[in-house]
């Protein structure tokens, strides 16, 4: 059985005078020891994706179709109480930014204990003294005595720590990590990503992470999902992904960052353009308006994932499989010319 | 402190000389405590180039950027624009400057005045300054907007209609509109999406080249610095620790921090991050109000020794015995890290993993 499996996921929200359709059908699937990625721009609806799966999105917001299954239970028809006792036990978020979610009026050993207490049969001095020991779990200096303070007494890379040692209090079997280091500095952020690692392969946790970033994604992700207004528009293992974008949209992500390793002979090339509105829902492909090699076909059809031709063994099915959304992908002379994947570390 | 700094360069248009700027906290009652959010920093931005200022959150970068253009008053040190000593200038004495030096933010929506259109907004330091009014006016609002790649019917809208990205076209056309000779860029892109992001780099490298434009660029991603500066600086709790030109201080990073640094930030290629070796920091950065003794990394340094480094406040040099290239650092024994005499301690480096 699949730990937990994504299948054809809606979102939409509705306001007094507009609807906006935030997740258009997305499906992915997680496995023990597995980390997989979801990147995209803001807007593109990857933090909605998982707020409803936990059921915790806003009161406006509703999921209007596909499922979610938890180890064969779908998550979105069950009761509250159950999915209650899931989340936070056997599945967890992190936030981006863990001030929202800690409880500033209580100390963070309070709100360690209760998570342990609510969650798991530990009387209160087990429960506390688990609670050092999560913390020094995710490398919090004198523990012990940090248990007593309030979230505003930590930085902001220790408040995250704190949020993780509270997502991870009951092993939970996936954590969602939602831009866990958007928020922090990249010696902090390369603590935490050290630590996420390390969870994922000693726990053998399923770690899903949400994030902008693909150079997180490219240090830590064993797949990756791109995700444009509402869609995945290509995923693959991360490597192949890197190496062999196929996706109008993913090829403009990679040529469009600057590179530390390249310096300033690199040209950044743009996506022109700004991410659409998702209050319409368009026929064609969503990209269309901001690509280079839109057709006819990409305004009157709307492309679905499928197999990239011609990738070899990794183009396959399962989880090797190399899936893109496109009409018209982009031509591998193209990406040679770009310089793109392989036969790119040369500068350095 | 005087002895150690390096003489003006003569094709220098900003010299910054020994700054300091001390804040003050605290007040009724609880006992004042001062954050010396820069303290005793100097270098050069030359005529044309632009510097990179890097640090991590509270190092004093923005103070500095903001001290340059006067927006604080400094609480020591020379500040010198195109030869002239500006650190204790007046108001007054002040004004004929602020043409030529400029600034954008990282959130151009919060300096944009949300009930002004954006053509008045880019006009308004026209009128300040006494240099166009009416139709002559509305003739550079158009020209300055097409030089940011916006549309001349821009200058009828309000900030709100605009994304981020055209906000900070708008913030730009804005600084542009009194012919500057300096900007100072505060994390001008860091609030955008990757793909704007790219954008906006560009645009100021044409604008660059074009009005032959000198850019202080402050921003913690060193990724984009490296991209877009002549050189940079790195620093630490209102320190420089480092300078150097881009390709230099990447190729070869000589103070403990800035291999830190370098070795933190994501590469967005899955090889190059596997066969990457990762220098972790441990613990976090120390408050400015009650900075380290001597050297003010050693408590999160790799190569920390028990001499010197507590008690020793390292200077900022040229490493000795080899070309420098005009790079210096500030780190005691950074020839000694560089000819691999020390090593860091254990289980701070995280060595590649084996490749498959």
């Amino acid at each position: 059985m699949t730990l937990l499996e994504i299948a054809d996921l809606q979102v939409s929200f509705s306001t007094r005078r507009q609807t906006v359709y935030a997740v258009n059908g997305i499906s992915y699937d997680v496995e023990p020891g597995e980390t997989l990625g979801i990147v995209g721009e803001s807007g593109c609806g990857k933090s909605v994706s998982s707020l409803a799966i936990l059921g915790i999105l806003a009161r406006n917001g509703r999921v209007t179709g596909g499922s979610a299954r938890f180890e064969g239970r779908d998550l979105l028809e069950m009761p509250d109480s159950q999915l209650r006792r899931i989340r936070g036990r056997d599945m967890a978020m992190v936030f981006q930014d863990p001030m929202t979610s800690l409880n500033p009026v209580l100390t963070v050993g309070r709100q360690l204990t209760e998570v342990l207490r609510r969650h798991l049969d530990v009387d209160r001095k087990a429960a506390r003294s688990e609670a050092q020991a999560l913390l020094e779990r995710v490398g919090i200096p004198n523990a012990g005595d940090r248990l007593s303070d309030y979230p505003h007494q930590f930085s902001g890379g220790m408040r995250q720590r704190v949020m993780i040692a509270m997502a991870i209090a009951c092993k939970p079997k996936v954590l969602i990590a939602d831009e866990p280091t958007t928020a922090l500095d990249v010696t902090i952020q390369a603590q935490i990503l050290e630590l996420l690692r390390d969870l994922v392969r000693s726990e053998d946790m399923a770690l899903v992470l949400i994030t902008h970033d693909l150079g997180v994604v490219a240090g830590i992700c064993d797949r990756t999902h791109v995700m444009y207004a509402g869609r995945f528009v290509e995923t693959a293992p991360t490597d192949e992904l890197f190496a062999q974008p196929r996706h109008p949209y993913t090829f403009g992500l990679l040529r469009s960052v600057p590179r530390l390793d390249a310096g300033r002979a690199q040209r950044l090339e743009p996506i022109t353009g700004a991410p659409r509105d998702l209050t319409e829902r368009p026929t064609g492909c969503a990209f269309a308006p901001r690509c280079a090699y839109a057709t006819q076909a990409s305004w009157d059809e709307l492309p679905i994932l499928r197999p990239v031709e011609g990738s070899g063994p990794s183009g396959g099915a399962g989880r090797r499989a190399h899936l893109v959304a496109c009409h018209n992908p982009v031509p591998q002379a193209d990406l040679t010319a770009a310089g793109i994947g392989r036969g790119r570390q040369g500068n350095a | 402190m005087t002895d150690s700094q390096p003489a003006a360069r003569p094709d220098a248009l900003v010299r910054v000389e020994d700054l300091k700027l001390h804040f003050s906290e605290g007040g009724f009652g609880r006992s004042r405590s001062v954050v010396k959010a820069v303290d005793g920093v100097t270098f050069d931005v030359l005529s044309g180039e632009t510097l990179g200022l890097v640090g991590e959150s509270g190092c004093g970068k923005t103070t500095v950027g903001r001290t340059i253009l006067r927006l604080y008053e400094p609480t020591a040190g020379r500040i010198v624009f195109d030869g002239q000593d500006i650190s204790g200038a007046s108001t007054r004495q002040l004004r004929p400057l602020r043409r030529r030096m400029q600034m954008i933010f990282q959130d151009p929506y919060s300096s944009l005045n949300p009930r002004q259109n954006v053509g008045n907004a880019i006009a308004e330091p026209l009128e300040v300054h006494g240099l166009a009014e009416g139709s002559q006016a509305d003739r550079r609002v158009r020209e300055l907007l097409e030089v940011v790649g916006l549309p001349a019917n821009a200058a009828n809208r309000y900030p709100h209609e605009f994304s981020g990205g055209q906000r900070q076209r708008v913030g730009l056309a804005r600084s542009l509109a009194l012919n500057p000779d300096l900007i100072v860029a505060d994390e001008p892109v860091s609030a955008l999406d990757v793909s704007i992001q790219a954008q906006i780099v560009n645009l100021l490298e044409d604008l660059q080249a074009e009005f032959g434009l000198t850019y202080l660029f402050i921003a913690h991603d060193l990724a984009v610095v490296r991209h877009i500066s002549d050189r940079i600086a790195v620093m630490y709790l209102g320190k420089i620790v480092e300078i150097a030109d881009a390709d230099t201080l990447y190729n070869s990073p000589k103070h403990p921090y800035t291999r830190a640094l370098l070795s933190a930030v994501p590469i967005p290629d899955p090889q190059v991050e596997r066969s990457r070796e990762r220098i972790i920091l441990t613990g976090d950065l120390p408050s400015p109000a009650d900075p380290p003794t001597g050297c003010r990394f050693h408590t999160r340094c790799p190569y920390v020794q028990p001499e010197r480094c507590h008690d020793e406040e390292p200077l900022l040099r040229p490493l000795s015995g080899r070309e420098s290239q005009g790079q210096v650092a500030a780190c005691h024994y950074a020839e000694d890290i560089e000819d691999g005499r020390l090593a860091p301690r254990e289980g701070l480096v995280v060595r590649a993993e084996p490749t498959a």
